[in-house]
């Protein structure tokens, strides 16, 4: 449903007012919706058609639920698409509505402007739609119990992707090679073109022997397969796994969906901060009116709550965005400032510098969570803003405060965010034991791997994979290889 | 047409009623779920249902968080706090937990036991209350307080006082400037339900044999709740005398005395006359025991009691005998050979936990 005059005038209002701050958003259509369409359109992450699954049906019943008992309630809904779609709430008051579009215009300008996204599909709600017409189609042929538990089992794989392939240059893949080229002369150490007298100093004898070495010892070497570890497992699946062209189908739908939502993993923190900071601005400073400051205040303030315990990425983004203005416009960055150590000359530094805006636009340009907070995160900030590192404590068996440094912080909070909060997993070895077994190997770097799930997860990866399956970690500081053979789990220490 | 979610939404339900059912067996002589009792929803761990994923180990995790507190103090709100013992164990293995209505979990015993759904009574209907939130007073629980009418109150106030001068400072709402929002009762018609368990605590009731009762009584009134929108429970111990108690009561108490069971059903029967007038109410009287009664005379005294005042104001009587080391079990046959055709004296024969299913089947499934 379109927007009733009245809010379609604010919203027309707001637009300007966050144009004329320099936001740059795509179009962005408004849609009024009854808290059950609201819940429908959450539940398929915020888009109007998906794939039928059975997992949306279950984020509806919990969205409904913790509707109907009031434990929470959607305000705002909003996708990374060209044109922007974002919901509102009908029943809202007009200062909810009000808020919710200043709080999307900020999304937008994100999602349009963050280079982090740059790579995602723009025409998504299409795409998802026709994905959802293709699995139907799948359904028709092939059962639905069939293709529902091929899909549960490429929903569990969803998160085996390389994040951060999106952003390197596509990698050609080798051709396959012709029987003449594999009889092709042998490779020989590369000689660099140079006259007679010159040769012994520009091709020395001693490198061209070590360079032949290596290639003889290359040549030696057993050929593996992958050659390289592959980080984006779910398309090594794709290429290599025996599957049939509807399951080919499904996977490379699950994986191109997941690579669709992976910016938003990445940028929880700066997307919501930006978010909210144009809101608060935007709202304070152009829109309320004097009698909708108290709903105003008590609305961002619940979003800006703060759990003990747990990090608000509304909360850190705008102190964030916030701390970031005032330094570009106070000076408060470079050699001088850092090296100064009074502590009372630099709470009342001002060079009158004022670049706060660009400054804060270039941010949201290039950065995403993880340069974010490694930037600009500050002592000052966590002192601020009371930021504590805690650990679990088996002596007492609960989680404690363990310190307030501000390394300590930053390390803490940087390790959570890196490759968006999941475990580094790559195909480390697709013909194990020359018997075809699949190995993958997780890439260890302090934190285990929660067993249970682990060993559950092998049995999906073993349906697509076919025959015996591996996951190579670390538990407890002993090397250990979890495998599913198509009837048991294992485990074993290596 | 049909939204796509509902039909996502019933595949859902679907597969957690599909999970719920393959283990109801489980599920219905676990004692846990009674701990609910007076709830109108359990939560059912269904660890089957969930889509699991390489992911980072739960409880050894730290992180970052933010708010006062200084190096050893334990994170607020951290749900493992106070039990040391059981922290380790279950790390990360959050179970998918599903929030199920009595409602459902009725309907799926129902289906699984094919148990028919009773026909109400219905010839006339009572009242009962619904509350509304209508308006605002000025006195409430702190729950209820109206924040925005608060503040503006206390703002008023402040500035009538001359102590707000526009320029900041804090509003502390004094007693006076609080609101709360206040609700109306509203009343809805229904139709009325009630059960009146009786149990023998005779010395040869262990505690096995009274949990065996409790979980039985537990989905007898689940099921009898998903028929009846309003179900008054009446209970009765009694060993060579009887007595009305509270539900904790009737659970726990343990006594040590013969057993005249016409007691008890004295007892019930003037419970019924003197509160539901069988035109307006549906009367369920359960009772459980080992079988083991004083003497013959007393279980004659029993069978007449029955025929002549309870059974003609009762939809079925329900009889269920609890195996026991000490008891005879003489008294289902009794019941059995004075009863052998009529239709509204069930009795059943409870071996174990597992043969509460069964049981329960027996009373049900006849839909009166």
């Amino acid at each position: 449903m379109t927007l009733p005059p009245e809010l379609a005038a604010e919203e027309r209002r707001i637009r300007e007012v966050a144009a004329g701050y320099g936001l740059d958003f795509f179009q962005t259509v408004f849609e009024m919706v009854d808290w059950k369409e609201m819940n429908t359109v959450a539940a398929y992450g915020g888009f109007p058609i998906r794939y039928p699954h059975w997992r949306f049906g279950m984020s509806y019943d919990q969205l409904s639920k913790g509707h109907a008992y009031g434990l929470h309630r959607i305000y705002e809904l909003v996708i990374n698409n060209d044109p922007c779609y974002a919901y509102l709430l009908k029943g809202n008051s007009l200062v909810d509505q009000k808020l919710v579009m200043s709080h999307v215009f900020g999304h937008c300008d994100f999602f349009k402007n963050n280079l982090w996204f740059a790579p995602t599909n723009r025409r998504m709600v299409d795409e998802l739609a026709s994905h959802a017409t293709r699995v139907a189609r799948h359904v028709e042929r092939q059962g639905f119990s069939e293709v529902e538990s091929f899909l549960d089992s490429c929903l569990v794989l969803e998160n085996l992707i390389d994040i951060y392939a999106l952003y390197a240059p596509k990698k050609a893949r080798p051709k396959p090679q012709s029987a003449e080229e594999e009889e092709a002369p042998q490779r020989a150490p590369v000689r660099f073109g140079a006259k007679g007298y010159m040769d012994r100093f520009i091709n020395p004898p001693e490198f061209l022997d070590e360079q032949q070495k290596k290639i003889d010892e290359e040549k030696q070497r057993p050929t593996r397969f992958p050659e390289r570890p592959e980080r984006d497992v779910l398309l090594f699946l794709l290429e290599h796994a025996l599957l049939k062209p509807w399951q080919r189908d499904i996977l490379g739908m699950v994986r191109d969906e997941a690579y669709y939502f992976a910016p938003q993993m990445l940028t929880k923190i700066m997307n919501e901060g930006w978010a909210s900071f144009w809101h608060s601005r935007i709202m304070t400073r152009d829109i309320l009116a004097p009698s909708e400051i108290v709903d105003y205040a008590e609305r961002h303030a619940g979003a800006m709550v703060v759990q003990p315990g747990r990090v608000n990425p509304y909360k850190i983004g705008i102190e964030l965005f916030r701390d970031i203005e005032e330094r570009w416009d106070k000076g408060r960055f470079g050699k001088e400032y850092d090296e100064c150590d009074d502590r009372e000359r630099k709470r009342k530094w001002d060079t009158g510098l004022g670049l706060g805006r660009p400054k804060l636009f270039e941010v949201r340009r290039i950065h995403n969570d993880v340069t974010f907070i490694d930037a600009f995160l500050t002592p000052e900030f966590c002192d601020d803003h009371q930021l504590f590192t805690y650990d679990f404590n088996p002596k007492t068996g609960r989680k404690e405060i363990s310190g307030r440094g501000f390394h300590q912080v930053k390390a803490k909070l940087l390790r959570s965010l890196a490759n968006a909060g999941q475990p580094v997993i790559e195909v480390a070895d697709a013909n194990f034991l020359n018997r075809g077994e699949l190995v993958l190997r997780h890439r260890h770097d302090g934190e285990d791997l929660n067993p249970g799930y682990a060993q559950e997860t092998l049995r999906h990866l073993q349906r697509l994979w076919g025959r015996p399956v591996h996951v190579e970690t670390v538990m407890e500081g002993r090397k250990r290889r979890f495998s599913f053979d198509g009837k048991e789990n294992e485990s074993s220490d290596l | 047409m049909v939204q796509r979610i509902e039909i996502d939404h019933s595949r859902f339900k679907q597969i957690v009623r599909g999970a719920i059912r393959r283990d109801l067996k489980r599920h219905i002589a676990n004692g846990a779920m009674i701990a609910r009792q007076g709830a109108k929803s359990v939560s059912i761990p269904l660890p089957e249902i969930r889509l699991p994923r390489f992911t980072f180990g739960g409880e050894g995790r730290g992180g970052v968080g933010q708010g006062k507190g200084k190096p050893g103090d334990p994170i607020p709100g951290d749900p493992q706090q106070g039990e040391p013992g059981e922290a380790g164990e279950e790390a990360g293995e959050h179970a998918l937990e599903v929030e199920v209505t009595l409602e459902e979990l009725a309907k799926i015993l129902g289906e699984e036991l094919a148990l028919p759904r009773i026909q109400p009574k219905g010839q006339r209907t009572l009242a009962s209350e619904v509350s509304r939130y209508t308006g605002i007073r000025r006195v409430g629980p702190e729950s209820l307080r109206h924040f925005k009418r608060t503040f503006r109150r206390a703002l008023k106030r402040e500035i009538a006082m001359g102590g707000f001068g526009g320029k900041g400072g804090v509003i502390v709402p004094i007693r006076d400037d609080k609101r709360y929002r206040a609700w109306k009762p509203r009343t809805l018609p229904q139709s009325n339900a009630v059960i009146v368990y009786m149990m023998d605590v005779s010395g040869s009731m262990g505690d096995e044999q009274k949990e065996i009762v409790r979980v039985e009584a537990f989905w007898l009134d689940t099921w009898l709740k998903s028929q009846y929108r309003h179900l008054e429970t009446r209970y009765i111990v009694h060993d060579a005398e009887a007595k009305e108690v509270d539900q904790h009561t009737f659970f726990h108490l343990r006594e040590s005395g013969g057993t005249k069971i016409s007691s008890a059903y004295e007892l019930c029967n003037q419970i019924i006359d003197r509160h539901y007038p069988p035109v307006d109410w549906n009367i369920y009287p359960f009772h459980f025991s080992d079988g083991d009664n004083w003497s013959g005379g007393d279980t004659a005294r029993c069978l007449r009691l029955l025929k002549e005042t309870v059974l003609p104001k009762v939809n079925v009587f329900c009889y269920g005998q609890v195996r026991s080391t000490y008891g005879s079990g003489q008294f289902k046959n009794d019941l059995d050979a004075a009863f052998p055709d009529d239709e509204s004296v069930i009795t059943s024969d409870i071996p174990d936990k597992d043969g509460i299913m069964a049981s329960i089947r027996a009373f049900l499934g006849k839909g009166r």
